[in-house]
């Protein structure tokens, strides 16, 4: 695999430091492949945050080259290694982390950068809600921590899950994700500069081929998940093109107006449709 | 550490755990009426459709290769349910496609 080779062409030409964090990051894709490959083929109740994990890993494998790119970017721009790696500690949202290296490198004011951040994952209290229906009940206290693992990515993974989702998993969930994006953001800022591009470019569909793989098995079974999904891809690409709306605010106005749509479309004509989770 | 750096950095955190964190927590006692539940619902499939277009035509400088590459992923996930075979595929074929054109 490609990964792979890529490992074994930096451990070549690398120094000590360089060769102590791959080695860490190659302990870390060793396990993440355990975690992958393990099968529960036993018929015992499964462990939820085991089953969390195993859910999560296919972020963790698509988080890997934005991480790595997010590193390397965030030393071209002049970041230390502690600030890069604190940055996806506390802030561990992708877009937001780009797009404020790049307003730092312009010298844009710390208040704006914070403010525009905020708009940009203003989506996540949609989300935040929507997967409050499906969550189990539990202590406020364990939802506000396993809250902050909640991405477009997380989000997505566990939104399209059948059953009730179980505090187990969503910890499993967002923790194998957030270590992944932790791990390579330091990865980057001290190999990024050695990636082939190549490699780069095959990985830059990772995410979106994840989204796809979500969405497309959901669509089979129900025209609504279709019309959903149309509607909202529609609306959002038309608020991006025109440059109407800013990523973060299309985001939330076409996936508002496609749910509201579709779910005013069904009251109309009452028991046409058959709905994905009904 | 430059601290204004750290400052920034725990402010940003504040402005993406928010909305991460209140309608979780606050939402758990409250009985929305049934047409917000179901907006609710709708939101994961409507999300990921925004999510996906048009931004994966913009992986690349090149709008084909985003283009090339959205179809890839679309015929592996119309075959394959397993997410990660989705992944990994569509990694492998675009790169062997990117190889060669």
């Amino acid at each position: 695999m490609s990964v792979l080779l890529y490992y074994f062409m930096v451990i070549y030409s690398s120094n000590l430091l360089k060769y102590k964090l791959v080695l860490c990051s190659f302990c870390y894709m060793w396990i993440l492949g355990g975690v992958v490959l393990e099968t529960n083929v036993l018929d015992k109740p499964a462990n939820q945050f085991k089953l969390g994990l195993q859910g999560g890993a296919t972020i963790a494998i698509g988080y890997m080259p934005v991480a790595i790119t997010y590193g390397f970017i965030a030393k071209t721009t002049g970041l230390t290694l502690g600030e890069t790696i604190l940055m996806s500690l506390i802030v561990y949202a992708g877009a937001s982390q780009y797009m404020s290296l790049d307003m730092i490198s312009k010298q844009i004011g710390v208040i704006e950068i914070i403010l525009t951040t905020f708009i940009v994952n203003i989506r996540h209290l949609l989300m935040s809600a929507s997967l409050n229906e499906k969550v189990e009940q539990d202590k406020p206290i364990k939802k506000a921590l396993y809250a902050f693992g909640i991405t477009d990515e997380t989000f997505s993974v566990a939104a399209v899950q059948k059953e009730k989702l179980t505090t187990g998993y969503m910890f499993g969930l967002t923790f194998i994700a957030y270590s992944s994006w932790v791990c390579f953001s330091g990865v980057g800022y001290i190999v990024g500069a050695s990636l082939p591009e190549l490699f780069q470019e095959g990985m830059s569909i990772a995410l979106y081929a994840m989204f796809i793989g979500l969405l497309v098995p959901s669509m089979k079974g129900s025209r609504k998940v279709v019309f959903l999904a149309t509607v909202a891809a529609l609306f959002n690409s038309l608020f991006v093109m025109t440059e109407v709306l800013s990523t973060g605010w299309a985001i939330v106005c076409s996936t508002l107006i496609s749910s509201c749509l579709v779910e005013l479309i069904i009251l109309l004509k009452k028991g046409k449709e058959d709905g994905p989770s009904e | 550490m430059n601290s204004q750096i750290v400052w920034m950095i725990i402010g940003m955190g504040l402005a993406t755990y928010i909305p991460r964190m209140i309608p979780l927590v606050i939402l758990q006692k409250l009985q929305l009426p049934v047409f917000l539940q179901n907006i609710l619902q709708n939101v994961p499939y409507a999300i990921l459709g925004a999510l996906i277009f048009p931004g994966v035509f913009f992986i690349h400088e090149d709008i084909w290769f985003g283009v090339v590459g959205a179809a890839i992923a679309f015929t592996f996930a119309s075959f394959f349910s397993n997410v990660v075979v989705v992944v990994i595929g569509s990694i492998f074929a675009l790169s062997v496609v990117s190889f060669y054109f």
